[in-house]
């Protein structure tokens, strides 16, 4: 609550002392309206039912006198930097090399990710968070197609995920089938789903398409729940198989992997198997993601996301281009759901609410709406610190949600928050997203 | 027959907090063309000041309980206008000239960062309070048994809710301010050229329509008898769908939209079931807007090329 006074005013240049501690006091005031009833005061059910309470008044002083403090700091450090912002700090050189390493920052980063079971072999904690990390970035690239390279806004992405987590849990609990012939099932699932959300929505647009995803998002997540019979309700699914190399198990039988290799088995062996696995699946989403942005259809999209109007006038399908976009952004959210199925081994509605698909979409925002290095290094960003602030417990929501308005506040535009040109006339050059109007798609 | 006036009267009194939230994103969307994704819990901390405050009050040893209820009301309308315009400037106003998504995805940081706050600062669990309004009265003696019932604190929200909407509705129809907010919605440079102070307009938005989510949060506490942090999320979804429903921008239309899906909801689990009730509120959403895409009241958008 400190960034008060976060907002570009003109005033503070000609201000002094007094100027400031007036800020900091009316912040100070602010807050101790704002708190004096939520934090001075605790209320708790006794354990007859009978609400009681109890005062804490040093936590409102000490909050209060955050407020006034950050509030000077603030205002101070504004009037240090001046009003046009940052950009000042990096002197022209910097940026330079920050922008001639930035071109190595891809190649360099995948040389890491691939390299990352072997430096941290027995670490399987960073492992675990390796795997996470890759899930959300093969998730955000997923994403990316519909709300980068589409710019349809899709709030219940999380949807797909669910269907291809559940479509895997189920045919493999209930038929016995294998990951792999379930892997392409469940997202060719999904993809129909896609395009059973994309038909009515095709007419509506911008925000009205956002509160229909949410809403379809949370239907799927209600039947999943009401549709006991099926899917177990709350309870989830549990005993879902573990991936197997082409019909090899990975563990500690006879026949496992580490028996016909001849060398002693490990459970690392297993994790690092699903750390690739994911990787060659996010690599795969990028790859298509990549090619499909030089065909007719992705430049369809990106057409699209810029002026539907002027795509129509041109002669190009909307239709089939936003249920395209639809179905295959679904369908990597449905790969991307499988995954999740066989990695955790128990599903329940738990894991697919509302808070994933905003934390998919800060993470596609974020890295800056179809920058695909950008998506990577968001979800790095995000489920990393997030990680950090684990010991926090329930702060760490609250810790989450303030680094998204204030990164939001800090760059609108994301991490990387230039585009570059899929067709040019003699070199390629990254315009700013600046000047790139969006659509209302 | 008794049975369908009884749920109709539930279905109203419901119908009418969800207007009451939703007015405040119809009101937002109006002028700032953005989905105010805290709203949903504005209204859940509107419901947290009530309480504490009723608690307050009670254990200063006031028992007259209309003015307990007056001053409660008062208290969390003002405390929670604050947090509507706090949340304005901090995560909104930084943002008014960027990129659609941008002050979408704040929001929804600061949905987050709502919700937790009140989870860190009054616990997790759920906060009961007694029955503070009872009685009522027996409309109808049906043949079974069953009996039509208009319990005072039903008479309470629609009163109120109705009390708050021609207020509003004046405000915004007759007032200088109400005029300001017209112009903002229409041209937001014009307005500023012709004098109107769009930043201060826009606040005062905000603050409106905390202010009635406290309301909603007050009558919410009243009704149900009971808070809990993540309230704020499901209310929040179905308030912003019946303000969606009801043509997004439109005053009347928020609270014909939240009607609407107080009663589809309150229908539903009484003839069908209780679980689904959600789905056939969102269903009947998507129905609507692939038929009615701008919503029952709204206007058609007009694309300029």
């Amino acid at each position: 609550m400190t960034a008060i006074s976060t907002e570009t005013s003109h005033i503070s240049r000609t201000s002094g002392i007094p100027f400031i501690l007036k800020k900091a006091f009316l912040s100070a005031c602010v807050a101790l309206v704002l708190f004096s009833l939520m934090i001075g005061i605790r209320t708790e059910a006794g354990p007859d039912g009978q609400l009681t309470f109890w005062t804490r008044f040093g936590d409102l002083a000490s909050i209060v006198g955050a407020v006034f403090g950050g509030s000077i700091l603030i205002e101070l450090l504004r009037q240090w930097i001046g009003p046009s912002g940052a950009e000042k700090l990096v002197p022209p050189a910097v940026q330079k090399g920050i922008s001639l390493a930035g071109s190595f920052l891809g190649p360099a980063l995948l040389v890491f990710t691939l390299l990352v079971p072997v430096i941290f072999y027995n670490q399987r904690y960073i492992l675990d968070l390796a795997i996470l990390v890759l899930t959300y970035v093969m998730l955000g690239w997923g994403l990316n197609v519909v709300v980068g390279l589409a710019g349809l806004l899709d709030l219940g992405y999380v949807a797909f995920y669910a269907v291809g987590a559940y479509s895997y849990a189920l045919l493999a609990t209930n038929f016995g089938w294998s990951f792999w012939v379930c892997l392409p099932l469940a997202g060719m699932l999904a993809a129909c789903w896609g395009v059973m959300l994309g038909f009515p929505v095709l007419r509506l647009r911008g925000d009205y398409l956002a509160i229909v995803t949410l809403a379809f998002g949370e239907i799927i997540r209600l039947v999943i729940i009401n549709w006991q019979d099926l899917t177990g309700g709350p309870n989830g699914v549990s005993g879902i198989p573990r991936p197997t190399l082409f019909g090899i198990p990975l563990d500690n039988s006879d026949d496992g992997l580490a028996a016909k290799l001849g060398i002693e088995y490990s459970p690392t062996h297993r994790i690092v198997f699903l750390f690739y696995l994911i990787l060659a699946l996010a690599l795969l989403t990028n790859w298509v993601t990549i090619r499909l942005r030089r065909l007719p259809i992705g430049r369809a999209w990106e057409a699209l996301r810029e002026d539907e109007v002027a795509c129509r006038a041109l002669g190009i399908n909307t239709t089939t281009t936003k249920l395209t976009a639809f179905a295959t952004g679904a369908m990597f959210g449905g790969f991307a759901g499988a995954f999740f199925a066989t990695r955790q081994g128990f599903i329940s509605p738990e894991s697919f609410t509302f808070q994933e698909s905003a934390l998919v979409l800060a993470i596609v925002v974020l890295g800056g709406m179809g920058s695909q290095l950008g998506v990577a290094l968001a979800a790095l960003t995000m489920i990393g610190g997030f990680e950090l602030f684990r010991g926090l417990e329930t702060y760490r929501m609250l810790v989450f949600g303030m680094a998204m308005v204030l990164i939001m506040i800090w760059r609108p535009r994301g991490i990387i928050g230039h585009r570059a040109p899929t067709v040019y006339l003699t070199k390629s050059q990254a315009i700013s997203s600046d000047l790139v109007k969006e659509g209302h798609g | 027959m008794d049975y369908f006036a009884q749920q109709l009267i539930n279905g109203l009194v419901l119908g009418s907090i969800y207007g009451l939230i939703a007015i405040g994103y119809t009101m937002v969307y109006g002028i700032v063309g953005m989905i105010n994704f805290a709203h949903g819990d504005i209204f859940m901390i509107g419901g947290f000041i009530a309480l504490i405050s009723f608690l307050l009050l009670v254990s200063f040893g006031l028992t007259a309980i209309p003015l307990i209820l007056l001053v409660v009301l008062v208290v969390a309308m003002l405390v929670t206008a604050l947090y509507g315009w706090t949340v304005e400037r901090i995560a909104y106003r930084p943002l008014r000239h960027s990129f659609r998504l941008a002050p979408m995805l704040s929001a929804i940081g600061m949905s987050f960062v709502l919700t937790n706050y009140s989870q860190v600062a009054q616990g997790a669990r759920v906060k009961p309070v007694p029955p503070i309004i009872t009685g009522g009265y027996t409309l109808h003696e049906g043949a079974e048994g069953f009996a039509v019932q208009l319990s005072n604190m039903q008479i309470m929200v629609v009163v109120v809710t109705i009390a708050l909407l021609t207020m509003f509705t004046w405000l915004v129809s007759r007032t200088r301010l109400g005029r300001d907010m017209r112009a903002c919605e229409q041209d937001q440079t014009m307005a500023a050229l012709l004098g109107v102070d769009v930043d201060r307009t826009i606040s005062m938005t905000f603050v409106i329509g905390a202010a009635l989510a406290a309301v909603a949060g007050m009558m919410y506490l009243l009704y149900y008898g009971q808070v809990d942090f993540f309230m704020g999320f499901v209310a929040g979804i179905k308030a912003f769908t019946a303000a969606v429903l009801g043509g997004i921008g439109s005053l009347p239309g928020a609270v014909l939209g939240g009607l609407a899906i107080g009663l589809i909801e309150t229908f539903w689990s009484a003839y069908f079931s209780v679980e689904y009730k959600d789905v056939a509120a969102f269903s009947i959403l998507i129905i609507v807007l692939i038929f009615m895409p701008t919503g029952l009241l709204g206007r058609p958008e007009v694309e300029k090329v």
